[in-house]
């Protein structure tokens, strides 16, 4: 059921069930420790490692890409000091393409699951054309974007033939593109959570609604919106996590003043081979976005996440 | 990200309720909100043309006459198509794709079935500890986690490869396939297994003979899932796989001088391999439900 249930719980299946308690529990440490040890080496002592370097000091008198152990915390405040303009863009451009991803993911949703009802394979087909671009491989979708916006596509000649752009005007090496594909790329992760919600919304609420003689728009804010905000709480998450985190729409898309955060700690490590930087910044997306998502599940009133 | 696709469909299909409705009729009262009914369906339609260009694009430049970019169209050609190794590295770069994601797939799936046995089963102290374990690796962006395995692979003194890119695929899969699995252990009877053991079957019997085959839908979607995102799989490659390419990294490091058509024939391969695949499911479940 993969992302659907995967942050999708929505009020079914995630804990249901009340565990038979009496087992032995030396049993469950059993089933458990293969894959908790694994994620212990392969997730816990990375970022320990992770926090490590970003404390390091580059070796006296060495060459690029020499450091030593060291605590200088200080590391953070350069970083920070100076990226601190490619990280809030990273936040905006994530959570811009998000509200959008909901404005177009929500009534996609709402067709496949609510209005679709009753007709199986129509459904299916329809889900299945959410899911398509999971098909083909997320670069070159990214490129096809490329070319779809580039200067002498169709997208810009009829933007400029409206006079929305400037005769000059172009869409390639924007924010606007990047958004575009960081709206794109994302969209099935926002689609699909609240569409497994929407799914499992008895209609009997949309009717009993209707019967206290509330409108369709009143029915939706009031009935259907507030009974789908776990599917829309995980679809958000899904969508927000992965983007603001995401360089290969900046890169593809963007120019040098869309540069996000992930640009960054990529051609930190590898072009100038300046760990300590990097680790820093990945350190600091990694805590913010924790601290975000706290804040944005208590505020949503969903407190079971898995 | 690919594997999703067949998972939830299915998915979706397995956990609707038989409700007999039959083809949907507006209930009556809605008359009053006519323009309204058809917003949304005109509006998710503009949408689902939306998700579909860049796939277009995608197949159709398959078909141009190769050149030293594909970014323009020069013409139409089944070139590409007959010879879909023709470009240096682009079957070598699909061959390691499908190793690592094979690979991954298979001690992801295990390890994650495992763990989500453990939390629907049992009652445990830690839990929470287990619980939290499993869900950041899923609210981590991948250029942190490519970035912190890279920092433990460099103070480890080890050379990324093979088998680094192996071992990350396998850490944020594992997250994925416990809680699809987990969804599937929930939703089942544990009366059936207390059955099997009424019927004097040791628990070992009882786990493979009643609880293993219940589970495998689960199962099947969990390592789907866990290969698609294997598969497509480019941020934390890009960090841990040093000399070693990839699928999707073949794609984006050519990029910048021109990617051969080859890589559109196989991208709209998969496309359409994945599309088949899901729709013959789909066709046979939903005749399936009509027979019954």
């Amino acid at each position: 059921m993969s992302v659907v249930s995967a942050l999708g719980h929505g009020g079914g299946t995630g804990t249901a069930a009340p565990p038979p308690s009496r087992r032995a529990r030396g049993g469950a440490y059993l089933l458990l420790a293969p894959g908790l040890l694994y994620l212990g080496l392969f997730f816990v002592v990375p970022v320990f490692a992770l926090l490590m370097t970003s404390l390091y000091v580059p070796v006296p008198g060495g060459d690029v890409g020499q450091f030593q152990p060291a605590f200088e915390w200080q590391n953070y405040v350069r970083s920070l000091e100076t990226y601190w303009p490619q990280l809030v863009r990273s936040f905006s451009y994530a959570a811009i393409a998000t509200i959008l991803a909901f404005c177009i993911g929500y009534p996609m949703a709402y067709t496949i699951a609510v209005r679709a009802r009753g007709r199986p394979f129509l459904q299916a087909m329809l889900l299945v054309l959410v899911i398509a671009p999971f098909f083909t491989s997320f670069i070159l979708r990214t490129i096809a974007w490329k070319q779809i916006l580039a200067d002498e596509g169709f997208v810009v000649a009829a933007l400029r033939a409206f006079s929305v752009l400037p005769p000059d005007g172009r869409l390639t090496a924007t924010s606007v593109a990047v958004i575009a594909g960081l709206t794109y790329n994302f969209l099935p992760f926002m689609t699909l959570p609240i569409y497994a919600n929407l799914e499992r919304l008895d209609p009997r609420l949309i009717e009993a609604g209707a019967d206290l003689y509330a409108n369709g728009p009143t029915t939706f804010w009031r009935v259907t919106l507030p009974m789908s905000m776990p599917g829309v709480v995980s679809g958000t998450l899904l969508t927000f996590i992965p983007a603001s985190g995401d360089f290969v729409n900046s890169v593809l898309l963007g120019n040098n003043s869309t540069t996000m955060i992930g640009q960054v700690i990529d051609s930190r490590f590898f072009k100038v081979s300046d760990y300590p930087t990097a680790a820093s910044l990945s350190f600091v997306l990694m805590m913010a976005i924790l601290v975000l998502v706290a804040a944005y599940i208590r505020r949503a009133g969903t407190e079971e996440l898995l | 990200m690919s594997g999703t696709v067949g998972t939830s469909v299915t998915a979706g299909v397995t956990a609707r309720p038989a409700d007999g409705a039959g083809p949907d009729r507006p209930p009556a009262r809605r008359r009053s909100w006519r323009l309204g009914d058809m917003i949304v369906p005109v509006f998710a339609g503009l949408a689902f043309i939306y998700l579909m260009v860049p796939i277009a694009y995608t197949v159709a430049f398959s078909f141009n006459v190769p050149g030293r970019t594909n970014l323009l169209w020069r013409g139409f050609t089944l070139e590409n198509w007959q010879n879909p190794c023709g470009a240096p590295q682009v079957c070598q770069s699909l061959v390691n794709s499908l190793q690592v994601g094979l690979i991954a797939t298979v001690v992801a799936t295990t390890l994650g079935t495992l763990i989500a046995l453990a939390l629907v089963r049992y009652k445990f102290r830690g839990r929470t500890l287990a619980n939290l374990l499993i869900f950041l690796p899923m609210s981590t962006p991948e250029v942190v986690l490519g970035a912190a395995l890279l920092a433990q692979f460099l103070s480890l003194r080890v050379n990324p490869g093979f088998t680094t890119v192996v071992l990350a695929h396998t850490m944020f899969c594992i997250s994925f396939v416990v809680v699809t699995v987990k969804a599937r252990v929930a939703s089942l009877d544990p009366k059936l297994e207390e059955a099997a053991a009424d019927l004097y079957a040791s628990s070992w019997q009882a786990f493979w003979r009643v609880t293993f085959p219940l589970l495998l839908p689960g199962i099947a979607a969990a390592a789907l899932l866990a290969f698609s995102l294997s598969f497509d799989d480019f941020i934390i490659t890009n960090f841990n796989s040093g000399n070693f390419t990839t699928f999707p990294k073949f794609v984006y490091v050519s990029a910048t001088r021109g990617i051969p058509a080859q890589a559109n024939v196989i991208g709209s391969a998969m496309f359409f391999l994945a599309l088949l695949l899901v729709v013959t499911a789909q066709v046979v479940s939903v005749a399936r439900r009509r027979r019954r």
